[in-house]
């Protein structure tokens, strides 16, 4: 039984550790003892490369070894204690970013190592690897990076619009795969810096146009990417660890983004291509008449006399940090005996499950958390609907209006209750740039200002 | 507000509790003495709310005079010049009586008159007054059954339940089925509007579709119906006429004689013992033999009951729901909260029901096109059609496609050297795995998943530690070292991070603890 023999059988473990806690994640209750195959899976594959690495190696790499997971573990757990729930999507990008640049570094010391291999066809299989590797890696980087900015709000979050921009991301990709074929023919430092350069700009260009609402797609695609980063890595060493844990992470990356393209009724492509600011200005002409207006009062009486109320989130509430007094007002209602749930649509937020993590975050049960489907039948028996920050998400034009950029999109067919309070800073058109008729509607009321201090009044006049 | 006249009315304009809320509107109210008295709310009731307790000349002397029944002309007389009248006016079928109102320069709203919108429910008196009149219907057949609604297994033996058959499912008789079912009966519901079969099932009733074609009402009201349409409604009628015990029938057309929906026949087919109501007796009657106002008998044993005060038999409750709806009304029209009362005639509702301004006739209204069913209007000739699903791939494309992916596949492991071919088996099977594995999770956790992902793809780490282990003897080793040190700190990063950060999600998702209902 040698070192390497037992790393195999750990990994094949680990592997099924980490199929296992996915699994886990499917239902709340096990959800945690999910987490915890994941960490058991994660803690027998690294003792196990611990000990092939450290068997053969020089004293210098064993104490750069463990000071650099010293460091990472530190700086992990110290980001994870710290971070807002509200801020989860940055961290998530930025995590993402991690492994795009740590499938570059290892791509580039494939590169270095130079193994020697016994036959030309897999040397050059070899070089193709790296390629792929570095390539998907820095893609993996830079677009995190972007993400993890546009998120963060340190650039704007608007779509950046270089001219032919379709035509840069189909050269850079022609282009690729012609450096691969140069660099499989004669391998050449060179040509490594040129491809990472080129990656890199790729992968910035690339979520630079994507506008901050579909930034929930663009974080699941980049999940997918460092997946994939993760597997090339994995051809490249020839570890099947690698491989299995890259495309485990790829496929669930790729299954979330086509979750949320769903829920647009996009296309990936065309998520990918452009978002939705520059498709349609138009539409904005048509006069939907007066909406009306509400105080804080106005909306606790109705609560008041409401016996179902169903409150739908979206980005506009995780920006007002509104889920606290959110989460009060739940309890308040719940105790006077009414049935308050959630709505939420698959792309509220700027992540996946977003606003169910922030609600969890403020207390609130996650059983009367619903997803839209479960609870789009009930909206029409509802009293009260309280829409706070979300609007694509409830426009009736996407079940109503053909002509409108959004058509054909499922939304929250909110406006079927007796009555609508929307939750608005101002009368804006949302992310897709669409008038929402919903606010005009004869059983919608606005209740202009900061969704969190309207929520606070609420709670006072209760 | 001033106290009813008509002989029977036992409702009034209002109660202690729309006193205050006209008080805070800015008005001073007084009431006229003994208003109250047959709705159960007393002189005192009303001075405690604020309000001043007057004779019969200072009350009809106010600016604003509220009130329920149609004034008589003696009691027009008694109006101040530019006074408003706030009451049931029934403008489409009294021209008499807004002519007279009209010889004065008064203003007077028709109660009657609120248009149809959503907006305007909280208005709506023929809403809040059927709704009273369903449910008392129910009561009073229940008054002159001789048996059970319900359903009974007793010592003595098994009772049946009642059947119910309720014609028309408008707001009375959606009441009137809630009623009857919640007393334990089988109830049977008709109407010409389609659209109400839900409303009815979602109340405990079952909706009897007349198999015909029918247009889909446009202003939420009942229209008549077509000949074809009324013959087979006929026979269903007949059929269960011949079943149920009790009849209901609501079925009226705004400004029109009532249908007659049960026949003398039909009438005669019924068990003795059966009780009809018919709720639009004042209007001619559903059904053949009922006589407004009264209790009648047939040969073969069958009470119709065509009492036109229903709502008023239930006074108290229909004072609070009427005064209700006035308050909504004048809170509209006192936009300041200061006591002045402001006429919009821009605002639908507000001219729907202002008929006489300053001694002219205003109605008609122009006619409000309502919301109740979606208008299929010209400017959208297609809020039917779905849009189209994004054109995919054809049947034919897909096949090819994973034919091609099948051979490319193929081609690869045949010419690949050793390792290669077993990558791409393990890639396969787990992107499968994965596609699976993920597709149970449930949504409310997909930030959880991504974060454990983000964990687990830190297992590049795997790579970046074999690397870092290069003997000195290679070339480059130190700069593999620096490179390696870097991804192993970054991946640990990821790892650590993201397995805390997901337990640290995981730990807040709490299960409702607060016991259901």
């Amino acid at each position: 039984m040698t070192a390497q023999s037992i790393a195999t059988a750990a990994y094949i473990v680990a592997a099924l550790l980490f199929i296992l806690s996915l699994a886990g994640l499917s239902k709340h209750e096990t959800a945690r003892s999910g987490v915890a195959y994941g960490i058991a899976g994660m803690t027998i594959a690294l003792v196990a490369t611990i000990v092939l690495a450290v068997e053969d190696a020089e004293t210098v790499g064993v104490v750069l070894l463990v000071g650099a997971i010293a460091i990472g573990a530190g700086i992990g757990i110290w980001r994870a204690r710290e971070v807002e729930m509200t801020g989860m999507p940055e961290l998530i990008a930025l995590l993402h970013s991690f492994v795009g640049m740590a499938a570059v570094l290892v791509g580039w010391n494939g590169y270095l190592e130079h193994p020697v291999y016994p036959l030309e066809s897999l040397e050059r299989i070899h070089s193709a690897e790296v390629f792929v590797g570095v390539f998907i890696g820095a893609v993996t980087f830079t677009g995190s990076i972007v993400a993890y900015l546009k998120l963060s709000a340190r650039i704007t979050s608007s779509p950046l619009v270089l001219p032919g921009k379709n035509y840069l991301n189909i050269g850079a990709l022609v282009l690729f795969f012609v450096l691969t074929v140069v660099f499989v023919a004669s391998p050449n430092i060179w040509l490594l810096i040129l491809v990472t350069a080129l990656a890199l700009a790729l992968g910035w260009h690339l979520v630079a146009s994507i506008g901050g609402g579909d930034m929930p797609v663009v974080v699941s695609m980049l999940n997918s990417y460092s997946g994939w980063a993760a597997a090339a890595a994995g051809f490249l060493l020839s570890n099947n660890l690698l491989i299995v844990t890259g495309a485990l992470v790829g496929s669930s990356g790729a299954y979330l983004s086509y979750i949320m393209c769903q829920a647009m009724n996009r296309s990936f492509l065309s998520v990918i291509a452009g978002g939705f600011g520059i498709e349609a200005p138009a539409g904005e002409a048509t006069d939907y008449g007066e909406h009306r207006e509400v105080d804080a009062e106005g909306v606790a009486e109705l609560l008041k006399d409401a016996s179902s109320v169903v409150i739908t989130p979206g980005y506009g509430m995780a920006v007002a940090q509104a889920q606290y007094p959110v989460a009060d007002l739940t309890r308040r209602l719940r105790e006077r005996g009414v049935d308050v749930r959630f709505g939420i649509h698959p792309v509220a937020g700027r992540l996946p499950g977003h606003m169910n993590v922030l609600l969890a975050e403020a207390k609130v049960p996650y059983d009367i958390v619903l997803e839209m489907d479960e609870v789009n039948d009930d909206l029409a028996d509802t009293d009260v609907v309280l829409v706070i920050g979300a609007n694509d998400t409830v426009n009736p034009a996407a079940a109503e209006d053909p002509t409108s950029p959004i058509a054909g999109m499922p939304v929250l067919r909110v406006w079927e209750a007796a009555n609508v309070v929307v939750f608005k800073r101002s009368m804006a058109a949302g992310y897709a740039g669409v008038q929402n008729p919903l606010f005009f509607r004869e059983n919608s009321q606005m209740l202009f200002g900061d969704a969190k201090d309207r929520v606070e009044d609420i709670l006072r006049a209760l | 507000m001033v106290a009813e006249s008509r002989a029977g009315e036992t409702r009034v304009a209002g109660t202690p509790a729309t006193v205050a809320r006209l008080l805070k509107l800015g008005y001073e109210v007084s009431v006229e003495s003994g208003a109250g008295a047959r709705s159960a709310f007393a002189d005192e009731a009303f001075a405690e709310a604020g309000a001043a307790v007057v004779t019969g000349d200072e009350a009809w002397s106010a600016d604003v005079v509220l009130k329920v029944t149609p004034p008589t002309t003696a009691e027009i007389d008694r109006l101040n010049d530019q006074a408003t009248l706030v009451s049931l006016i029934a403008p489409a079928t009294s021209p008499e009586l807004l002519e007279a109102l009209s010889a004065r320069p008064l203003t007077v709203l028709a109660m009657d008159a609120v248009p149809r919108i959503s907006r305007a429910q909280s208005m709506d008196v023929l809403s809040s007054m059927a709704n009273i009149a369903g449910y008392r219907a129910v009561v009073e057949a229940a008054h002159e059954f001789g048996r059970f609604f319900t359903g009974q297994v007793t010592a003595a033996g098994k009772v049946p339940p009642a059947k119910v058959l309720v014609a028309g499912a408008g707001v009375a008789g959606l009441a009137a089925i809630g009623a009857a079912s919640s007393l334990g009966a089988i109830v049977r519901a008709t109407d010409p509007r389609p659209e109400v079969a839900d409303q009815v099932k979602s109340i405990g009733g079952e909706y009897l579709a007349v198999d015909v074609e029918v247009e889909k009402s446009t202003d939420g009201y009942a229209k008549a119906t077509s000949e074809e349409y009324d013959r087979r409604a006929a026979e269903i009628y007949s059929e269960q006429a011949a079943d149920v015990d009790i009849v209901v029938t609501t079925a009226l057309i705004p400004g029109r004689q009532a249908p007659r929906l049960l026949t003398e026949a039909d009438v005669a087919s019924m068990k003795p013992g059966s009780v009809i109501v018919d709720m639009a007796a004042a209007q001619g009657g559903n059904v053949a033999g009922s006589v407004a106002g009264e209790k009648v008998v047939t040969e073969n044993g069958v009470t119709i009951l065509g009492y036109t005060d229903l709502a008023g038999r239930l006074p108290t409750q229909a004072s609070q729901l009427y005064g209700q709806n006035l308050v909504n009304l004048l809170t509209l029209l006192t936009p300041g909260k200061d006591g002045q009362l402001v006429l919009d005639h821009s605002d639908v509702v507000q001219r729907g029901v202002t008929v006489v301004h300053d001694g002219d006739v205003l109605w008609p209204p122009p006619p409000v096109q309502v919301s109740a069913a979606p208008a299929p209007t010209a400017e959208m000739p297609a809020v039917q059609e779905k849009p189209e699903p994004r054109p995919g791939l054809t049947q034919r494309g897909k096949y090819l496609l994973i034919a091609a992916g099948i051979a490319a596949l193929f081609l690869v492991n045949a010419y690949a050297p050793p390792p290669l071919p077993e990558h791409f088996f393990v890639l396969t099977l787990s992107v499968v795995i994965g596609y699976y594995v993920i597709g149970k999770v449930h949504h409310a956790l997909h930030t959880p998943l991504m974060s454990v992902t983000n964990a687990i793809s830190g297992i590049i780490v795997v790579g970046a530690l074999l690397q870092i282990g290069v003997g000195d003897g290679a070339d480059n080793a130190w700069a593999i070292r620096l490179l390696a040190f870097v991804a192993v700190l970054l991946a640990s990063i990821n790892i650590f991070g993201g397995f805390a950060v997901t337990r640290r999600m995981l730990g807040m998702f709490s299960k409702d603890t607060v016991a259901k209902g």
